[in-house]
């Protein structure tokens, strides 16, 4: 069963899009589309033709598959309600969780599929796909440092970089530590998923785009594996949240279908919670200047250093 | 016409000679790396001794580390070989005939010093590879900016060598011996002056290897080399001086015993050596618009981060840690070997476009993966391994120095701790900058529509060249997806470091006890393939939508998008020199010819660059503080006969006071 357990983020992934619209739309006094309104759009752009830019390469009709590709496979890679886990064949005596579960494959894994979809924005040879490339790689810039320093901070404490021994250690809680890591890990998330107030997803306004601009000259079928793709990118950056931060109620090694159908409770719990947060900041804040965002994610490296500098001053 | 018959005829008969002998370097390398792959593999070692007159002699001996360099040397060496083939007759222009021969040199200079025993071995070998890589980066005669880069490589050249000449001089007054082996025995309670050689060896080697602020003849000598000779010199040369590293700290020196071998604050010096290096490297090779100086650039990127490695390493011995010190130097190990096929993948890309459009500058590619399918197959693979993605060789690299920076937590020193979980963030940091560069640098000139005639008549490269390419797109794959037999290859080397190397895992890499993760390559790329079937086959099976039309991009509706509109490697890189100014102290200027002011143009022409921070900041200062000091030594010659007397009187007297 455990084995299985990417499923739920490659089925779910689209209604968690949807219920952050619609608890949007509630915060916002509008009715709003359907709980189920993503996968209607997903089915609808799967059923239709597609139009490709002429001057495209193989790149082009690669990117898509690629980028889905490595969501699918960095799920595969994380715990979402179970750490025991998958191929234990292939280590002998490695303890079962070894293959999967490291956060650093996991960032690296996104990271290739990011790779592609800015080739893929570059590749038709539009400015709009060009822009868009261009400030989804220097958003990621200002973003990996501290995402990646707030993950050692909590890898460190738990000696390992691998979600499974990170929840199983549960010595954190509410440290100074982690809450600073935190803070700064929720921006980053905001930030990769191209949410207010680093990207609008809602916006069609061409000189605003960042991860709309790269997909502009995509439609019909590639359109809709790469909505998907994000869809699921973002559920797997809640999950990590999840696994790095709150790693209560996640079954371990072995445990029977009672607690394993219990700690699939709790991650729903846990994705409800950051689909309000993220609905919240959407609905609270406006989406920054391009050029402001170096100071909001800039004050997120410090945080992530700061709870770098607590960890190490205070062990905790 | 018929007095080019004779020219033509010397030529085909140099070409054929020249591609004899490529075939022949080619061979040699098989051979060489066959050799020290069983040495390294069997742990033999060998030695050998040349005398030369009295008690001077040439030493010679193989095994261990340098058994492990010669098998990155050969790897490489072989691949270049074969590409050289067609790179040289394709190229066509000059005669080739010396540059194959120095080329030669070149090559058995570096496999010399790797094999070096003995301080006169390795200081000739050292001295005759910077000769011949010298000669074959000024091989192209009709460019005046190579032979400038030239100059300034021999002097930089020459300058680390006087460094390394002094390290080794006071390891000779210290211990009276030649021999490396010899030299290390009597070094043992050396003290301070242990310190003095390690400094002075970090300077010289660090010249060779391009740490900042000692790279700037690199981004110069590499670009105006030959593309195959760049390759040679990013891959292989600059690692001798990783290796020359190594081979002081470590295998002279014995860092990695222990605390009573090295001091904390050398493994400091060279983890911050390695994150400057490698953060500043990236950003500079970012804003780069030629591509074989961005490509120079971003291998002082990765000479850092093999220094994060070898830095990470001897702060463990230190801290008594020795599980983490072999961890953290295999890391190293293993991206010097990494960092050396893909970039020499990458290099000898770059050279195939340059030949076919003859100009180096991205913003006058795009659009060649179609005229070059097979060249821009490669570039992408090494793009991909360089920016660390797995299951690309450099991912793996990458992976296992982010495992041991992260576990400096276990060190007992706050300073030590702080530092390395930093240098994990900056490590990070070039990660992102370096996926950014490489978007850039294949994006940029393989894709989008030709920017220029010359990359609208691009043509394929011979199939010699891609075969070259195609060898070493093939190991960034293997050595991505099976880590677990470089540790096991790397677990040969006899250092006391290298004991304890984390547990062989086959088809992947796991630190077992000290962080207790791993990752499995195969698995990935299995589960990766997994859901590409996945996604490939569920819209068919949905029976979805399946003709596609071709159609313009979108315009914003004027009638057609002309290639200057696409977005430039200027363009690309803009929000970050916006973002970093401080860093990149960008300069612009833009001047406008007006028809009509201030809306019809007849002409704008944009400048724009950044300023090179080690110009700016040391090497100015640096030549600024010789001429004051060449000033100062002007006013004691006035050229007054009576004052040269009165310091002749003075010296006398001095003399005279001090032994008297």
């Amino acid at each position: 069963m455990e084995k299985l357990q990417f499923m739920l983020i490659l089925l779910l992934s689209p209604l968690a899009q949807g219920i952050i619209k619609k608890l949007k739309a509630m915060m916002q006094g509008r009715r709003g589309t359907p709980v189920l309104q993503p996968y209607y759009d997903l089915a609808r752009l799967f059923k239709k033709d597609m139009t490709i830019p002429g001057t495209a390469s193989w790149i082009f009709h690669a990117a898509p598959y690629v980028v889905f590709a490595s969501v699918l496979a960095a799920s595969m890679l994380v715990p979402v309600f179970s750490a025991g886990g998958r191929p234990s064949g292939l280590l002998a005596g490695g303890g079962g969780f070894f293959g999967m579960g490291d956060i650093i494959a996991i960032i690296y894994t996104l990271a290739l599929g990011r790779f592609f979809m800015a080739l893929g924005g570059l590749d038709a040879g539009t400015v709009f796909g060009g822009e868009g490339s261009s400030r989804e790689m220097t958003v990621a810039i200002l973003v990996e440092p501290s995402m990646m320093l707030a993950i050692f901070t909590v890898a460190a404490a738990s000696g390992s970089t691998n979600l499974g021994v990170i929840a199983n250690s549960g010595n954190f809680f509410f440290s100074p530590a982690h809450v600073l890591a935190l803070a700064a890990f929720f921006v980053a998330v905001i930030a990769e998923t191209g949410r207010i107030p680093v990207d609008n997803p809602d916006t069609h306004l061409e000189l605003t785009m960042i991860h709309e601009g790269m997909l502009l000259e995509y439609s019909g079928k590639y359109l809709a594996v790469m909505e998907w793709a994000h869809y699921m990118k973002q559920m797997l950056l809640f999950t990590l949240a999840a696994d790095l931060f709150f790693p209560y109620g996640i079954a371990g090694a072995g445990a029977g279908a009672g607690i394993g159908i219990a700690a699939a409770g709790f991650w729903a719990g846990k994705m409800l919670a950051l689909c309000f947060g993220m609905a919240l900041v959407e609905s609270t804040r406006a989406k920054m200047r391009f050029f402001q965002l170096p100071s909001l994610l800039g004050a997120a490296f410090v945080l992530s250093a700061l709870s770098m500098i607590t960890f190490v001053m205070t062990g905790k | 016409m018929e007095t080019d018959r004779p020219d033509k005829a010397v030529s085909v008969v140099n070409g054929e000679i020249s591609s004899a002998c490529y075939l022949l370097y080619a061979a040699g390398c098989l051979f060489l790396g066959l050799f020290s792959l069983r040495d390294l593999l069997f742990g033999y070692s060998w030695y050998l001794s040349l005398p030369l007159s009295g008690v001077l002699s040439l030493s010679f001996g193989g095994g261990g580390l340098s058994a492990y360099f010669v098998i990155i040397l050969s790897l490489l060496g072989f691949c270049v070989s074969i590409y050289s083939v067609g790179y040289t007759k394709h190229s066509g222009g000059g005669s080739p005939w010396p540059s194959f021969f120095i080329f030669g040199i070149f090559l058995s200079s570096m496999c010399a010093v790797f094999y070096s025993a003995n301080i006169p071995a390795f200081l000739i070998s050292w001295e005759t590879m910077s000769l011949s890589s010298y000669f074959l980066v000024v091989s192209d005669t009709t460019n005046i900016e190579s032979s400038r880069a030239g100059l300034l490589y021999a002097v930089m050249t020459h300058v680390g060598t006087a460094f390394i000449m002094a390290a080794f001089m006071v390891m000779f007054f210290a211990t009276g011996s030649l021999e490396f082996t010899a030299i290390k025995a009597g070094l043992a309670g050396a003290g301070g002056l242990r310190s003095v050689i390690f400094v002075l060896a970090l300077t010289g080697f660090g010249t060779k290897a391009g740490i900042i602020p000692l790279h700037t003849w690199l981004p110069r000598a590499h670009p105006a080399a030959p593309s195959n000779v760049s390759a040679l010199m990013s891959g292989v040369m600059i690692k001798s001086g990783i290796y020359g590293i190594l081979l002081v700290a470590f295998n002279i020196l014995g860092a990695g015993a222990g605390l009573s071998a090295a001091p904390l604050w050398w493994g400091v010096a060279v983890l911050s050596a390695g994150a400057v290096s490698s953060v500043m490297g990236i950003m500079h090779a970012l804003m780069e618009r030629d591509i074989k100086r961005l490509l120079a650039y971003s291998s002082v990127e990765n000479i850092g981060i093999i220094l994060l490695g070898v830095g990470a390493s001897m702060i463990f011995s230190c801290n008594n840690l020795p599980v983490l010190a072999g961890l953290a130097l295999a890391a190293a190990l293993y991206h010097t070997l990494n960092h050396a096929v893909f970039k020499g993948l990458l290099f000898m890309g770059a050279g195939s476009v340059v030949n076919t459009t003859g100009t180096k500058n991205l913003e006058e590619m795009g659009g060649l993966i179609k005229r070059m399918p097979w060249t821009g197959l490669f570039f992408l693979v090494g793009s991909i391994a360089i920016c660390a993605l797995p299951p690309f060789n450099g991912f793996m690299s990458e992976w296992l120095t982010f495992q041991s920076l992260i576990m400096g937590i276990k060190t007992s020193v706050v300073l030590a701790k702080t530092l390395m979980l930093l240098s994990g963030a900056a490590l990070a940091l070039t990660g992102a900058l370096a996926a950014s560069c490489f978007v850039k640098a294949f994006g940029i000139s393989f894709l989008g529509v030709p920017r220029s005639r010359e990359a609208q008549a691009a043509k394929e490269a011979p199939a010699a060249m891609l075969l070259g390419m195609g060898i070493l797109s093939l190991f960034c794959l293997l050595l991505g997806i099976f880590p677990g037999y470089i540790l096991k290859l790397l677990s040969g080397i006899p250092l006391p470091v290298l004991g304890s190397l984390p547990q062989f895992v086959p088809g992947g890499l796991a630190v077992f006890g000290i962080g207790s993760s791993g990752v499995l390559p195969v698995t990935l790329l299995g589960s990766f393939l997994a859901g590409a079937a996945f996604i490939f086959v569920f819209p068919l099976a949905a029976g979805g939508g399946r003709k596609s039309t071709c159609a313009d991009p979108w315009d914003c509706g004027i009638q057609k998008l002309t290639p200057r509109m696409q977005y430039t490697a200027t363009a690309f890189t803009h929000p970050l020199r916006r973002i970093f100014k401080k860093i990149y102290k960008p300069r612009k200027e833009v001047r406008i010819e007006y028809i009509v002011k201030p809306f019809f143009t007849r002409e704008i022409e944009y400048r724009s660059e950044i300023t090179p921070l080690a110009e700016a900041y040391f090497y100015r200062p640096l030549v600024r503080a010789l001429h004051g000091l060449a000033h100062f030594a002007k006013r004691l010659q006035s050229g007054n006969l009576q004052l040269y007397l009165g310091y002749i009187l003075g010296t006398l007297v001095v003399l005279l006071v001090v032994w008297g």
